[in-house]
């Protein structure tokens, strides 16, 4: 266990832990965006950005990527902390006017108009569907494609792409309600015939057989809803456990 | 492969060594054309042609050769000729017509037209050349008196792609007796001890990252060269690779020596085609001489290098996603810690170093740390190279001693602008650096003290601006350009840059509005501390160095709806001064839009709705009578 310091408090982490799951462990409020528990932080999002003094050096990082460390003074509450978190609510409100996660968490900062002229877009970028594609399901049916202003998340080449499971796990993850792989990939299970049609957990690996009798209506699915009660989470997220 | 190719004693070194010199300086006549990228732009390969007809004609035995760039860009295509027991004489501005008349001078031993540039030195022999009456030696031509050549030292001067040229000039002689005789500590210990700190830019002190890689728990480690030179007007990097590139392969080796690394990386934009070739070339011809792979120099020491190409996107140049692209994936970068020095390529331990730095190392330790530190300033040691390029009258690839002043390179070296124009800003360090005013042109150039005012040193690109520059313009183009170049991961950075250039190219329109700049200072800032890699962190450096030294000129887009250096186009209006107008009808034929009216040989007039300020009327007119205002 090392001891550090945030927001004045004495906190102690598993040396694992980031400085983020310290201080959420401590009760400590950081907005996140892009981050999720069970999948690698990728620290895109940027508003977890903290005041991080280590020995002489202090600078502001981003708390989801900092592993923690003994004798870390973090503060998350500095005027530059506090400045920046509030320019950067602004610009992702500006981007993603619409979308009501980044209103509701833009507000409970404090954050509830922007300076910026709307570009009405659905999805920030925060990466979560391609992260839990490749890195739950090991499947790469997703990625980022195109560069700074133009990224986006798109299948390979933006063709529908036989490499969707249809798990669904994107659609579970996304914070913004944009990503709907799974209802193109649905309709191409659908196409299928008999013993083709394999569940999803089948073609996931968390069940070793089971035929879809059900016509890939999984919401409806009483099987679906037994797993994911189970699990309390959806099935991408146990499967390395389950795999195992 | 032969065994007796391999490279594996004094004695063979000395025998490359004698065989190379006499290739430098040949019993009979030898001609050197400067045929780098810069040289081949302005038809350096058209003169070598005329050379090669015009001498072959003459049955004249003159040898013709090829080298690098030896940087003065302005007097491209530069020509070397030698003659045994004469000095060696430098000609400048050659064309295939020019080339021709050299030649035939050379054959008929007639000396030194009006084409001489100057004298140079044996390369390697020291010493000064004895003088020709009429023509200056090179160091005595402003653009190279202040000049100390480490890095830059060979090129230009030998033939980049001879293993034995580069060993005639001291190569692989450093790596020969770092094997034999030093302990990687040592060696690690005296790049410490000599000052040497990253030349990509942010200046990080090499030996001590050379220690963590060392250090770092690691089976298999590795270095790698960083030669994603991206910057818009930087060439510091193609023209070392172009002209030296055995020296990165030597200080890269002895790198992966002191670190206990056994494979290393060059990682190269393809855009630089020649450089790749050379590299290649550099690269088969080290293997093929046991100066790579399997027993280097016939020690136990295994190191390989292999040449990776870029494919030309700015972010790569930042050290964690040059190692996605090394590894194949896409070139984003990732947050540091944990460095790469601790997990890099593949998790393993990596040292990444520019181009520069790595070629510094044979110099360091073969000259002794103590030498190295005798040059520069307290902080900074050693020279830098710099592209000073923009409006100024020598335009080319120099190396100063760290510490020089800016006004120095500026009025010195650089010969001043063009047109008597005025000085107005020195941009440093690329898309991700500053504008320094001319105030601060006796600012002394070295890391600190270029951060402080608001730049950075970067790798080494220097733009000069003259009056005629729109600082608000200036901003927007470098911001234009790291929107195209930001990979778009992190949210600060990707949208923080769109917006700042957004409010930019608003201003540029005439129209600002109060607060734009209240608000792209307040970008700047989040910026700086919240994006995720140095592009991110850096970007704000157009906007903020500007706005901190050229306010006024915002204000007056902003307020007045004026651009003061007469740039922005829609705050442009053309006029015609009808006290100076003969009517010559010039501008009205050169006018696009028939927007120019008038009578022959009477004032005309411009119809103001339909100009569209592109400015040909204020070309063509030789009596200045159209203003631009």
């Amino acid at each position: 266990m090392v001891t550090l310091q945030i927001d004045g408090q004495r906190v102690t982490a598993e040396p694992t832990m980031t400085v983020l799951d310290a201080a959420r462990k401590a009760g400590v409020r950081i907005p996140t965006l892009c981050h999720r528990e069970g999948i690698e932080p990728y620290g895109s999002c940027r508003l977890c950005t903290v005041e991080i003094t280590e020995g002489a050096r202090t600078a502001l990082q981003a708390s989801c990527c900092y592993p923690v460390k003994a004798g870390l003074v973090v503060r998350t509450d500095t005027p530059a902390v506090a400045e920046g978190r509030t320019l950067l609510f602004q610009l992702l409100l500006a981007r993603c006017p619409g979308v009501p996660a980044v209103r509701k968490l833009a507000e409970e900062w404090g954050v509830t108009s922007t300076p910026f002229a709307p570009r009405n877009e659905d999805c920030v970028l925060c990466g979560l569907c391609v992260r839990a594609c490749t890195q739950l399901l090991g499947s790469e049916a997703i990625a980022f494609s195109g560069r700074g202003t133009s990224r986006k998340v798109a299948t390979p080449f933006g063709f529908p792409t036989e490499a969707c499971l249809g798990c669904g796990a994107c659609t579970y993850v996304c914070p913004t309600g944009r990503m709907q792989m799974e209802a193109g990939t649905v309709a191409r299970l659908r196409r299928r015939v008999a013993a083709a049609r394999k569940c999803r957990y089948m073609l996931m690996g968390l069940v070793s057989n089971k035929l879809c009798p059900n016509n890939y209506e999984c919401r409806a699915c009483t099987f679906d809803q037994a797993a994911e009660f189970r699990f309390g989470t959806h099935p991408a997220f146990v499967l390395a456990a389950a795999r195992r | 492969m032969n065994a007796q190719s391999i490279i594996a004693s004094a004695d063979a070194l000395q025998s490359w060594k004698e065989a190379g010199l006499r290739t430098i300086s040949p019993e009979g006549p030898k001609v050197t054309v400067g045929m780098a990228t810069c040289g081949l732009a302005t038809g350096a390969q058209a003169v070598f042609d005329a050379l090669s007809e015009e001498l072959s004609k003459a049955s004249c035995d003159a040898i013709l050769a090829r080298t690098g760039c030896i940087g003065f860009c302005q007097m491209e295509p530069i020509v070397e000729v030698f003659r045994p027991g004469k000095p060696r004489v430098l000609y400048g501005q050659l064309n295939a017509d020019n080339a021709r008349q050299l030649a035939s001078d050379i054959v008929a031993g007639r000396a030194n037209g009006p084409l001489a540039m100057c004298t140079v030195d044996g390369f390697p022999e020291p010493g000064p050349a004895p003088a020709i009456e009429g023509i200056p030696r090179l160091e005595e031509l402003p653009f190279y008196r202040q000049q100390k050549k480490i890095v830059l030292a060979r090129c230009g001067r030998i033939d980049p792609e001879s293993l034995a040229e580069y060993i005639a000039t001291g190569g692989y002689f450093t790596l020969w007796q770092a094997l034999q005789g030093m302990k990687p500590d040592a060696i690690i210990g005296e790049v410490e001890r000599s000052g040497l700190r990253g030349r990509g830019g942010a200046g990080f002190p090499t030996g001590r990252k050379w220690r963590f890689a060392r250090n770092a728990a690691g089976d298999q480690k590795f270095v790698v060269c960083n030669a994603d030179e991206g910057d818009p007007g930087a060439y510091m990097d193609r023209s070392l690779l172009e002209g030296d590139p055995f020296a990165v392969l030597e200080g890269m080796t002895l790198g992966a020596y002191a670190i206990g690394a056994t494979q290393g990386f060059l990682y190269v934009r393809d855009e630089y085609p020649l450089a790749v070739e050379r590299l290649r070339r550099a690269i088969r011809l080290a293997r093929e001489h046991g100066l790579l792979g399997q027993g280097v120099m016939g020690t136990d020491l295994c190191f390989d290098v292999r040449l990776i190409r870029g494919g030309g996107a700015f972010v790569c140049g930042e050290e964690t996603a040059l190692i996605a692209s090394v590894e194949g994936r896409p070139g984003e970068p990732r947050q540091r810690p944990p460095f790469p020095a601790e997990k890099g390529l593949w998790g393993k331990p990596t040292n990444i170093n520019n181009v520069e730095t790595w070629a510094n190392v044979p110099w360091i330790l073969s000259h002794g740390a103590d030498d190295f530190r005798r040059i520069g300033t307290p902080t900074s040691k050693g020279t830098k190279v710099f592209s000073v390029v923009g409006k100024i009258n020598n335009t080319g690839l120099i190396e100063v001693p760290m510490g020089i002043t800016l006004r120095e390179v500026v009025y010195s070296i650089g010969g001043g602008i063009p047109g008597d124009k005025k000085f107005k800003a020195i941009q440093t360090g690329g898309p991700s650096g500053g504008c320094i005013p001319a105030a601060l042109l006796d600012l002394p150039v070295d890391y600190e003290s270029l951060t402080q005012a608001g730049a950075i040193m970067g790798s080494g690109g220097m733009i000069v601006m003259d009056e005629d520059t729109c600082m608000v313009d200036v901003a927007r183009y470098f911001l234009d350009f790291l929107r195209e170049e930001s990979c778009g991961k992190c949210s600060p950075c990707r949208e923080g840059i769109a917006r700042a250039l957004d409010i930019l190219e608003r201003i540029c329109r005439g129209e600002g509005r109060g607060g734009d700049l209240e608000t792209l200072e307040a970008i700047g800032r989040m910026m700086k501390g919240f994006s995720l890699c140095a592009l991110g962190t850096t970007a704000p450096n157009p906007i903020l160095s500007t706005l901190k030294y050229f306010r006024s000129e915002y204000e007056a887009h902003i307020r007045d709806g004026r651009c003061p250096a007469r740039v922005c186009r829609a705050l442009l209006h053309f006029r015609v001064d009808p006290d100076k107008c003969i009517g010559c009808t010039l501008c009205a034929t050169a006018c696009p839009e028939h927007a120019i009216r008038g009578e022959k040989k009477k004032p005309h007039t411009i119809d103001e709705p339909r100009c569209v300020k592109c400015g040909m009327c204020h070309d063509v007119c030789k009596q200045d009578a159209i203003l631009k205002e």
